[in-house]
């Protein structure tokens, strides 16, 4: 039978000096999958995140990529391998308009590759992702400097960064954080889009109303460990999850 | 019935959608765009013209104020990619020195030891900095800082290239009009093809780097080689102005590394405006001149100075050149209306 896991990560463990951020964490992702992951503050997701994408280092495990092991690799070398992530703190580049913050990762060897050298038109793919992320084409907010975008489309420009990267996982840390409910609503069908057409999502998010509607598979982590993994019914029915997450909120 | 008027600014409906884009439909059209950047450069290319009137001493003035736009220009392409430099003395004691000693050792020709020295200088301090480009803001602004301080210490002690003394006697240039021409054009490539890198994609990836480094790694970028090619693109800039320097002065010594060829270009960008690289020029051929001009006052010079200095600062902090750009944009027309 045909190996369609995209994704194998094996008992990867990191400290912070003395602090463990993510603990013996096992978990794989299917080709198409959309993994969610949820846990209280604190609890490794950004970790895992950085880990994935080669911006931290861990101390031990394996992280399996397309049948690569990619620990420790330098980010750039990890997106170039078509894993590309937001950041839960969106920072655009701030002084350049809207679709010339595409042209950058437009510009990147992985691209150029994969659109066969041909390079010309890049102004109009620049346009059209961020069409795709649902900035109005036809209205001036793609030729807008970043630093003068409302919240909502830069955390939509940062999506598009990723996507111009024709990734083949996309991880996304928290994207809705800081979203209004009407910028969600908007937001969350073209992930599901994205995900339909085949494109492997690991979603670390808050918002667990949407997130369990959009996602397969759910990893819940509390101090740095998985604490539970199933189908969204199943991890909401969980009482550790219940405990660990949902818990700290009724003290709240 | 009386003729009605309403103010029109003059860069309506040249602009199309961003800012560098426009359409033009008349002689005036490319005038008011093109004015601002051929006025600059006919005063620059006739000025060495006007020897008898404006005297030697001031077109000398000319010569110099093109070494330190040089200067400020390459600390501006470094600073667009968020290496603030406080140590430009680096690349331009090292194109200094490596022309010097190709002069003094093998009795090269000008034509011969600024290309070789231009190159080596740049290259050289590129090298010295590779350890450090990893690292940000100020502490990479304090290892620029020392660099050039080490490097004139250990020629003074180690007594090599001339030590304390350093190497006179070097070829001089053939005439005045080859040190004024080749002066005014180094500045002008150079403040043109940086003007040009920098809205070129190359030059996005640049600025992309200095707002955020890590969405630029995330991007399958590796802003490693884009920050040494930077480097090295900025080294040559000032280690040209070293090397021809040089030649210009007769003579290179440890005041190739003093740290008046770091701030000095520094402050005239920061007056001028960074990031623009016109701007570090007009900051240049402020500070220059002034100080210059100030001669008169003898030790009093440092107080007007500073404190003309500290009046642009404080009176335009975005700097000149923005005002100036912001202002020309809006001029204003009365046109017909009904």
């Amino acid at each position: 039978m045909e190996d369609r896991t995209i994704l194998e990560v094996e008992t990867v463990t990191k400290w912070f000096g003395g602090v463990a951020a993510i603990v013996n964490v096992s978990f794989s992702l299917q080709k198409g999958e959309l993994l969610g992951v949820i846990g209280p503050n604190g609890s490794g997701k950004t970790t895992l995140v950085n880990l994935l994408t080669g911006f931290v280092k861990p101390n031990s495990g394996k992280i399996i990529y397309q049948r690569k092991d990619i620990a420790g690799q330098q980010p750039h070398k990890v997106a170039a391998l078509g894993i590309a992530r937001t950041f839960q703190m969106a920072k655009p580049f701030y002084q350049l308009s809207a679709f010339k913050n595409l042209i950058i990762p437009l510009y990147s060897p992985r691209v150029k590759k994969l659109r066969g050298g041909k390079y010309g038109d890049r102004d109009d793919v620049a346009i059209d992702l961020l069409e795709d992320v649902g900035f109005e084409r036809d209205s001036s907010v793609p030729y807008k400097i970043a630093s003068s975008l409302p919240h909502g489309y830069v955390k939509r420009l940062e999506l598009a960064r990723c996507l111009a990267l024709r990734p083949d996982l996309l991880i996304l840390d928290e994207l809705f954080s800081g979203m209004s409910m009407a910028e969600v609503a908007g937001t969350l069908p073209i992930i599901e889009k994205l995900n339909v057409e085949g494109l492997s999502i690991i979603m670390v998010e808050h918002r667990l109303k949407e997130l369990f509607r959009v996602a397969h598979r759910v990893m819940v982590l509390n101090f740095g460990a998985k604490v539970v993994e199933g189908s969204p019914s199943e991890v909401m029915a969980s009482d550790a999850v219940k405990a660990a997450y949902l818990g700290s909120e009724d003290d709240a | 019935m009386a003729m009605r008027y309403r103010k029109e600014r003059l860069d309506r409906g040249i602009k199309v959608r961003c800012d560098d884009v426009f359409a033009l439909s008349s002689y005036r059209e490319i005038l008011y765009l093109a004015m601002p950047r051929v006025l600059p450069v006919a005063i620059l290319l006739l000025f060495p013209l006007l020897k008898g009137v404006v005297g030697l001493y001031w077109e000398k003035t000319l010569v110099v104020t093109c070494t330190v736009s040089l200067l400020a220009l390459s600390w501006d392409l470094m600073a667009s990619v968020g290496l603030i430099s406080l140590g430009q003395a680096l690349f331009f004691g090292a194109g200094a020195y490596l022309t010097g000693y190709l002069n003094y050792a093998f009795k090269l020709s000008p034509i011969v030891t600024i290309p070789l020295g231009t190159l080596g200088g740049a290259l050289f301090s590129t090298l010295l900095l590779l350890p450090v480009l990893r690292l940000r803001g100020i502490y990479f602004a304090i290892v620029t800082l020392t660099l050039p301080l080490l490097l004139g210490r250990f020629i003074e002690t180690t007594k090599i290239l001339g030590g304390g003394e350093g190497m006179s006697g070097l070829s001089p240039l053939p005439n005045i009009w080859f040190e004024l021409y080749v002066a005014v054009f180094a500045l002008l490539v150079c403040l043109f093809s940086f003007r040009r890198l920098i809205n070129e994609d190359y030059g996005l990836v640049l600025q992309g780097i200095r707002d955020n480094d890590r969405a630029v790694m995330s991007g399958a970028i590796s802003i490693y080689r884009f920050k040494i090619q930077a480097v090295f693109i900025a080294g040559l800039a000032a280690s040209f102005a070293g090397a021809f320097m040089t030649h210009y002065y007769q003579f290179v010594g440890m005041s190739a590394f003093a740290m008046d060829y770091s701030i000095v270009p520094l402050t005239a960008a920061v007056l001028g405006g960074p990031g623009t690289f016109a701007g570090s020029v007009i900051g240049a051929f402020i500070l220059v001149p002034l100080s210059e001009a100030l001669r008169g006052f003898g030790t009093l010079r440092v107080v007007f100075y500073s404190a003309i200095l500290i009046i642009c600062v404080v009176a335009l902090p975005e700097g000149i050149f923005h005002y100036m750009r912001r202002k020309y944009h809006q001029f204003e027309r009365l046109t017909e209306i009904g």
